[in-house]
């Protein structure tokens, strides 16, 4: 009973708050809305007894991944986006996407809905720490290691866009290491 | 009837134990800073606070109440709702990890004097409110989501001052965020659990009792990074005073600032108790159990009070630092997080694998 | 009780909706990664549910994949816009039509 009332109250909060990313002109409401999805997100894992993954979701994405956002918007001082002048005729393509994807998602549902109920196990430690650990560095290990392949490679790659270094300056630098 | 009083019975426990945890959390709080000014006074040669009561101890009231009838100005080009949104995101995420603090070991009790069968089946009372299986992960999340407050009021007062200091905070949160989890991960791995509880029990059952003698570096990392968390001296770059004017609460006055203020000194508070939980064995104190029982109402006691003299002694290394030692320049900073904390965490990380996998072998 | 799996689903099914039309309509860049990270947690929210309702871990595993690969966009994604903006003064996805430095 508190599960249903809880999922019902947060999954309005999570429409709405992204309902509200999509309509702010201005990038740094959008975040914020942003914000809001997210953590209702986590709180729904809570109840979906996976905390692990509720608290990684706060830290990686509110913590982190956000912050670096609300950090670029401010170092760069974006104003509100101008209105799609040019580009009209992407309304339509958008609204149709959107209308499609709605009609899917209820499909979804009343197909769920239809096939015969699962018990859930409330029993089962799917969520711990404990077992996602053990799953992640035995049966899953391959993509553990290509995720942190990838997350280096993504470092590199950040690095070297943001660098400050121009063709010119490198060039010079390698001329003076050559006549040192 | 039963029924009803047996459902509302651990509300009604909870709620007084919330209330007991955060009010006590707060008083703590309320005298640190009554504490830092003495302190202060005593390392710079004068008194301090010595009017409101016998040595000033009820100062904090004087402050609370002057900060209360304050005039709240709102500067008029700010963004209203983020404006005051922001002090309430600061000091909102600053008490969330009061649930998962450690306060002391449980108590064993029978409760079966109770009328109605209310204290039917507890044999326990744990002196924490909630026992998490993430609970460090937890402490660390909610943490890192405070730098919203700062960076949104460094944003939302229009003003370049609190601009940077926002700015300045979002940027040093992040890269000491880094190093304080990689120092982490060395505890975690010895006491292989994630749980606060968990992880004092370990130290207790260790050979070398405390975490702090094979977790020295980590230790040390964690500190640094704590200071740097906390945005206090020698890491106060975003409300540098000579830089800055006050950083990014320049333009808030009043309840406002206030909030601002006990959502710094409850961060202060959170951090050392993750410093004594993690690396001093939180309230373990080694060969008490040949004094008390474990569990018996004495053992718990002694055990709390050395649990917050440990912390006392932490929140006053912070005072102590900041009468000490002058700030950092930013870049500065940013090279000792990124080019010598996280390195130094990362090593410490390597090694502790090392040592666990022959140890565990 | 707890509320069927077909809800966790529906709910992911609007969120990611929401995500997509986000994209289209979107114009600076920040706004379109901001959109795309919607739509990778709406994938997570019924990763998760599968997870709870079949009692099984993998699910979960995969939402950590996600994640990862989340954070990588977030360090690429906006060194690119940081870099963008050098060039440009804007984000506007608009004035990224010029395949010219």
């Amino acid at each position: 009973m508190v599960t249903t009332v809880l999922f019902f109250l947060l999954a309005g909060v999570a429409i709405a708050c992204a309902g509200l990313t999509v309509y702010y002109r201005n990038p740094l409401y959008s975040a914020l809305s942003l914000i809001g999805v997210f953590i209702s997100l986590a709180v729904l894992y809570l109840t979906l007894a996976a905390p692990f993954i509720a608290i990684t979701q706060i830290l990686v994405y509110a913590g982190a991944i956000m912050v670096l956002v609300v950090f670029v918007i401010m170092l760069l001082n974006l104003d509100e986006e101008r209105p799609l002048n040019r580009l009209k005729h992407l309304y339509f393509i958008g609204g149709g996407l959107g209308a499609a994807m709605l009609a899917q998602a209820f499909f979804i549902f009343y197909a769920v809905l239809k096939t015969p109920k699962h018990v859930v196990d409330t029993e089962s430690n799917a969520g711990s720490t404990m077992s996602i650990g053990t799953h992640m560095y035995t049966e899953y290990l391959l993509p553990v290691e290509i995720v942190g392949v990838m997350l280096l490679m993504a470092i590199i790659g950040a690095v070297m866009l943001v660098r400050k270094d121009t063709h010119a300056s490198l060039e010079a630098a390698a001329e003076k290491e050559t006549n040192d | 009837m039963e029924d009803v009083l047996k459902t509302a019975f651990p509300f009604v426990v909870y709620s007084v134990a919330i209330l007991l945890a955060f009010q006590g959390v707060l008083m703590i709080v309320a005298y640190t800073v009554l504490g830092e000014r003495k302190i202060l006074g005593w390392i710079q040669g004068r008194v301090g606070p010595n009017r409101v009561g016998p040595w000033g101890v009820l100062q904090p009231f004087a402050d609370l109440f002057k900060f209360i009838l304050k005039e709240d100005i709102v500067p008029d080009k700010s963004t209203k709702v983020v404006y005051m949104m922001a002090p309430l995101v600061a000091l909102t995420c600053a008490l969330l990890p009061i649930v998962v603090y450690p306060f002391g070991p449980p108590i064993d009790v029978d409760l079966s004097f109770l009328p109605y069968g209310l204290g039917e089946g507890i044999k326990q009372i744990p002196l924490t409110i909630a026992r998490l299986d993430v609970g460090v992960l937890y402490v660390l999340g909610i943490t890192s989501v405070g730098v919203y407050g700062i960076a949104l009021a460094g944003w939302s007062s229009n003003n370049k001052y609190s601009l940077m200091g926002g700015l300045r905070s979002s940027a040093q949160m992040i890269s000491y965020e880094l190093a304080m989890g990689a120092s982490i991960i060395g505890v975690v791995m010895l006491a292989g659990s994630l749980d606060l509880h968990e992880i004092i029990w370990a130290q207790g059952h260790s050979t070398f009792k405390w975490f702090i003698i094979p977790q020295f570096v980590g230790f040390v990392v964690f500190l640094i990074a704590a200071f740097a968390e906390t945005n206090r001296v020698p890491f106060d770059l975003p409300e540098a005073e000579t830089e800055l004017v006050a950083g990014f609460h320049t333009e808030y006055s009043a309840l406002k600032f206030a909030l601002f203020f006990m959502a710094e000194y409850v961060n202060m508070f959170t951090v050392s108790v993750m410093v004594v939980t993690l690396f001093l064995g939180g309230w373990y104190i080694p060969g008490l159990t040949h004094i008390f029982d474990y569990g018996s109402i004495p053992y718990a006691i002694v055990s709390h009070v050395g649990f917050l003299l440990k912390i006392f002694f932490f929140l006053f290394l912070y005072i102590w630092v900041r009468g000490t030692l002058p700030r950092f320049r930013f870049d500065q900073l940013m090279s000792f997080g990124w080019k010598f904390l996280l390195p130094v965490a990362i090593g410490n990380v390597i090694v502790t694998t090392i040592v666990v996998y022959f140890m565990n072998r | 009780m707890e509320p069927g799996l077909e809800n966790y689903l529906a709910l992911s099914g609007i969120l990611f909706a929401i995500g997509a039309v986000g994209v289209v309509y979107k114009r600076n860049a920040i706004g379109m990664f901001m959109c795309i990270e919607l739509m990778l947690n709406a994938v997570n929210l019924s990763f998760v549910a599968f997870s709870r309702y079949y009692a099984d871990v993998t699910g979960q595993l995969f939402v950590f994949m996600v994640m990862a690969v989340a954070a990588c966009e977030a360090a690429v994604g906006l060194g690119i816009i940081i870099a963008f903006f050098r060039n440009r003064i804007s984000v506007d996805v608009d004035d990224a039509s010029i395949l010219k430095h």
